[in-house]
């Protein structure tokens, strides 16, 4: 899959309490959670970004709880994916359990500015600064996670793997 | 080559003689955990796939502790969407508002996790139960829903990173002071996707709160785990508490780890986490002259009876500044009733605290306590993002519960020394 969008850019450790503060933890829709999205570091985050826009960020993007809230309210909001160079490892995963797309690329955090626009090949991994033309390979998705992906996240596999 | 704990408890679940950091299995789970928070999320997910039973009714646990007793008429919504779920199931494991108590301090407490254990649950500070020996970790609501319905999870074999402490421990430091200083050392990302391994003379002389204080903080430097090898202490602890047979397991002698550091704690001071994240660490020598408007004295971390005597020791004959407001949190039920009957709560109400029944409440910014902007508060809490307690634009320093007393009674950031004259 092509994603095409605009770059907003953050720093190292992003934690979930920036991402979705705890005091609308108890929201459990979707697109009502997106209205909060960021609120903890960019105030009207949810108000400037346009669908499809893509998050790129430093190392530990999502950090701290375990809130599914956090990647939740960044799809529901329309950012199509998430560019990091490490993410932390309880985000990691529920960002694929969801369907939230995101990337490890190190190059992507340290050469792209935000408001530029970019590629991103979800298949390939490749990342391409439409700008510029520089191009940067993000790291392969795990052959497991990428099972993930293709039976459309975590309760789809267990569906079908436990015949549910 | 040997297997670490985490990877002999992992194999055994797994099926396996042997597991290798790295390998991606398919583990049985124990006990999973919800609470009101994240199991709305998770039962969602679960009555999405028209599944009617769920895995073992007695393996799932169901905790109302963040927003609860109810803050709010949305809170109210999910806690009676969980008891309703308990009610449908059967589930053998819920605690209603007057037996509950902070999830963390609560399972181990009634046995209901154990050495050998792999426990998930859909709360980041799972990872406590590192503290009994047994391999628990926190994952979202999706996760949770799977292990609820399948009574398994995926999960990659995480590298071990070896921490040995040595030395001999300074008046007032405790495993919150340990674990404060070794964030600060390797950072919040310094363990990521790794197991921490707790090792040393020093922490085989610690108390088994102060144990499942520093497990508790292995996801502060973005672990998957933090463990203790089970010794006389956790017998001692287990005694009388576990109603089923668990394992024993231990790190082989010859085992590798992806990396070792070795502390001597005698150099270790009582640690402050200045804002805005735990890794910010200073001694309390070097704190200066911070002010502070609240004190929190609670939590999943520190919220224990251990936790409360030493805070009822700096308390005691004293009384909390004029304008600071102290805020202490027995973690459950019973914990509030020994220091009821310990004469804790007489000295915390003489020293003008507030005291809560158990709930998570001011640590992650919910209610019971929540900071104003530019308000400054001292808790022995686990984290101090932007805005955790509060408004953004308000600070947390994170500290042990002597700490926290000390800094109540000076209304500034202060040592006990400067309090309890020895």
């Amino acid at each position: 899959m092509i994603l095409r969008g605009k770059i907003w850019k953050f720093g190292s450790d992003v934690d979930t309490d920036v991402i979705l503060p705890a005091r609308y933890l108890n929201i459990t829709d979707p697109r009502e959670l997106g209205k909060h999205c960021m609120e903890g570091i960019s105030p009207d985050f949810y108000k400037k970004m346009k669908t499809g826009d893509i998050i790129v960020a430093g190392k530990n993007f999502g950090c701290g709880s375990s809130r599914e809230h956090a990647p939740l309210a960044i799809k529901a909001l329309g950012i199509s994916c998430v560019i990091a160079k490490t993410f932390a490892r309880i985000f990691y995963r529920n960002a694929f359990n969801i369907g939230l797309p995101i990337l490890e690329c190190a190059e992507t955090s340290d050469r792209i500015e935000e408001g530029q626009e970019v590629e991103v090949n979800l298949d390939t991994g490749q990342i391409q600064n439409l700008k510029s033309g520089q191009k940067f390979q993000a790291k392969p998705i795990p052959p497991f996670m990428q099972e993930l992906v293709r039976d459309g996240g975590l309760m789809n596999h267990i569906a079908k793997r436990f015949c549910l | 080559m040997g297997m670490t704990i985490t990877e002999k408890i992992l194999a055994a679940h797994a099926g396996l003689e042997k597991v290798e950091a790295g390998e991606l299995i398919q583990a049985k789970i124990d006990i999973a955990l919800g609470n009101d928070i994240t199991i709305p999320l998770a039962i969602e997910e679960i009555e999405k796939t028209g599944a009617k039973e769920i895995f073992d009714r007695h393996k799932i646990v169901l905790v109302p502790d963040h927003f609860a007793p109810n803050k709010d008429i949305k809170s109210a919504e999910n806690c009676k969407r969980m008891k309703e779920f308990a009610q449908q199931h059967q589930i053998v494991h819920y605690f209603e508002v007057g037996e509950m108590g902070i999830e963390h301090a609560l399972l181990p407490d009634h046995g209901i996790v154990l050495p050998g254990d792999v426990v998930i649950g859909g709360d980041s500070h799972t990872c406590t139960y590192g503290g009994v020996g047994a391999f628990s970790t926190g994952v979202g609501s999706t996760d949770l829903a799977a292990a609820m319905l399948t009574g398994e999870l995926w999960f990659k074999v995480p590298e071990s990173m070896k921490f040995i402490y040595r030395g001999k421990l300074l008046k007032w430091v405790d495993g919150k002071d340990l674990i404060l200083y070794t964030i600060g050392d390797i950072g919040v990302d310094g363990a990521l996707y790794r197991a921490m391994e707790f090792t040393g003379y020093v922490v085989e002389k610690l108390s088994i709160s102060g144990r499942f204080t520093m497990a508790n903080m292995a996801i502060e430097a973005g672990a998957k785990n933090g463990i203790f090898q089970p010794d006389r202490v956790t017998e001692e602890y287990i005694q009388g508490r576990a109603s089923r047979p668990y394992r024993i397991f231990r790190s082989d002698p010859d085992t590798h780890y992806v990396e070792v550091r070795e502390y001597d704690v005698s150099k270790i001071e009582p640690q402050v986490a200045f804002p805005h994240l735990p890794s910010n660490t200073k001694p309390i020598s070097e704190v200066g002259d911070i002010s502070i408007d609240q004190v929190v004295i609670g939590s999943c971390t520190n919220g224990r009876l251990e936790d409360l005597r030493v805070a009822a020791e700096v308390l005691r004959g004293n009384r909390a500044a004029p304008y600071v407001r102290l805020i202490i949190i027995p973690a459950t039920q019973e914990i509030y009733r020994q220091a009821i009957r310990e004469g804790l709560v007489e000295i915390f109400l003489d020293a003008k605290a507030a005291i809560s029944t158990p709930t998570c409440g001011p640590c992650l910014g919910g209610y019971m306590g929540v900071l104003a902007k530019g308000e400054r508060a001292i808790a022995t809490t686990n984290r101090n993002f932007v805005g955790r307690m509060g408004h953004p634009e308000s600070e947390v320093y994170l500290s042990n519960p002597a700490v926290a007393a000390a800094s109540a009674v000076k209304g500034r950031i202060a040592s006990p020394e400067e309090v309890v004259r020895s």
